[in-house]
């Protein structure tokens, strides 16, 4: 059984077992959870027609009900289309992606918590893409979401996954290492490079505040869902490339604990620091209540 | 913890602790009730007061209360839902105390008159921990089924109960047992591996110092 408390128990679980990290979380939980791998693997990608679908829906979605966020995936869609985007096919094609899961999430859309429903986007965005221009089968994905599974317990366990305990790095950051694994998983690499990507992706998202205006789960978490699914490819990038993180991913997870009860409560989804502070989000907040 | 507490909960946005959690907190005071809920009180602290008109986290509630599942588009019309449906549910904001920033504290009263107190808190991606049921501290996820056996304080009553579910093959994750004061009403609440089947509720049921048996599955 796997406790996951520890990355380094499931590079070395995973290396002794000769597996990947998803091979190794899926036979793991069909133990823990007392229930078939077939079973199992049928959830997920259940969950995964899930993932897809917020894509489609979120490229069709109108406003948001508050009025303050919509259609901005489909104004990258068409520039991307347009042959305007400055980054390559993948890259803008991802940025598309979480900008629509995020959007159809704000427009109280049916989406799959990854972990959570603010940073929904950024590992469909990031795995949908990578198999759709690879031309990956889809047993891959899904089989490469119990590896984004067991990262995530991993940061759920020694830290945290939620904005109002440890700021937006313990979200977007979190989603975002979590899809660094999984894409380095997709894309052959090996568990020690998974768990590089990780680290590395969740060193960049260090001290990420959560100030939502308003409170509302759109500024600027709509936005920080594109930012993390690019900072997954950068953390994959370099790890399927053998560049190392001088700090191991567990360490780089405490100091995110660390950090995250470092930061005044003004900063934990509190809406009172920040953004949520500016005098812009101050008056698109009276605005919101008055009509509200 | 487990694969689909980070991939996953499928839900109803925007915010996995403040509607998908909150919608969990609800729906336990609705199943340990086991009636639909007439009227209900509801108190919200933290950054769920800050900010719950913004999350939906009172249409997240009030769908819970009425029993909707975290994934239930209906959510998104609760309020009206509730309102045609000629329910008394009011949402608070206030000082629930030394708690986590998301709780809520909710009142409710079933069709019959019968009622039930939860302070719960989303604790993020979706997840809980129930704190207190009826005034009585408790402290369970939801991650596994759930036995609360309300029970008089003597001695054998914990015993009785493991007893049955030994006997039925059912294994115990995780067990507490709290008091109000020494012989006065007590709670177990016991997380199983397996689900309890209506059998062996009431099995425990008939057993002398046990009052109620509600059994909770949240997975």
């Amino acid at each position: 059984m796997i406790t996951y408390k520890s990355v380094q128990e499931l590079v070395d679980k995973a290396l002794e077992a000769g597996k990947s990290i998803s091979e190794l979380v899926l036979s793991d939980q069909s133990l823990q959870l007392e229930t078939t791998e077939e079973d199992l693997y049928r959830k997920m990608e259940e969950n995964f027609e899930v993932m897809k679908q917020s894509i489609e829906e979120g490229l069709k979605c109108g406003r948001s009900p508050s009025g303050l966020s919509g259609g901005a995936a489909q104004k990258l869609r068409f520039a991307v289309n347009a042959g305007q985007n400055i980054g390559g096919r993948i890259f803008s094609e991802t940025l598309v992606k979480a900008l629509a899961v995020a959007e159809y999430n704000a427009s109280t859309g049916k989406i799959v918590a990854a972990p959570t429903a603010g940073s929904c986007g950024i590992i469909p965005a990031v795995l949908v893409t990578i198999t759709e221009e690879k031309g990956l089968s889809e047993d891959s994905v899904v089989k490469s979401l119990f590896a984004a599974a067991g990262i995530g317990m991993v940061i759920a366990n020694r830290a945290s996954i939620s904005g109002a305990e440890g700021g937006c790095q313990a979200e977007c950051g979190s989603a975002s290492a979590m899809a660094a694994a999984a894409a380095v998983e997709l894309l052959g690499g090996s568990p020690y490079q998974a768990a590089n990507a990780c680290a590395i992706a969740l060193k960049n998202t260090l001290g990420l505040v959560c100030d939502p205006v308003a409170g509302l789960v759109e500024i600027p978490c709509i936005k920080r869902n594109a930012m993390g699914a690019a900072n997954a490819l950068v953390a994959a990038e370099l790890a399927l490339a053998g560049i190392e993180s001088a700090i191991p991913a567990d360490e780089v997870i405490d100091a995110m604990k660390s950090v995250g009860e470092l930061m005044p409560e003004s900063l934990k989804e509190t809406a009172k620091g920040g953004l949520a502070a500016t005098p812009s989000a101050k008056r698109i907040a009276r605005q919101l209540f008055k009509n509200g | 913890m487990h694969v689909f507490d980070v991939i996953g909960p499928v839900m109803v946005g925007p915010s996995s602790s403040h509607t998908a959690g909150a919608v969990r907190i609800a729906r336990v005071a609705r199943i340990i009730l086991q009636e639909e809920i007439k009227k209900a009180k509801v108190i919200l602290h933290g950054s769920f007061a800050e900010t719950y008109m913004g999350h939906g986290t009172d249409r997240a509630i009030i769908g819970g209360l009425m029993g909707f599942s975290t994934d239930d588009i209906r959510i998104r019309d609760s309020i009206k839902i509730a309102e045609e449906a000629g329910k008394e549910f009011n949402i608070e904001t206030g000082f629930l105390g030394d708690v986590h920033p998301n709780t809520v504290l909710i009142e409710a009263e079933g069709m019959s008159g019968r009622v039930v107190s939860v302070l719960g808190s989303s604790i993020g991606g979706g997840n809980i921990a129930i704190k207190k049921i009826n005034g009585v501290e408790v402290d369970f996820s939801g991650r596994y089924h759930i036995l609360i056996i309300e029970h008089k304080d003597r001695p054998g009553a914990v015993a009785v109960v493991t007893g049955i579910l030994g006997r039925n093959n059912t294994n115990i994750a995780i067990m507490k047992v709290y008091r109000s004061y020494k012989g006065g009403k007590a709670i177990m609440v016991i997380e199983t591996d397996q689900s309890v089947d209506e059998g062996i509720i009431n099995e425990i049921k008939g057993q002398p110092n046990i009052l109620d048996v509600t059994s909770i599955n949240l997975i």
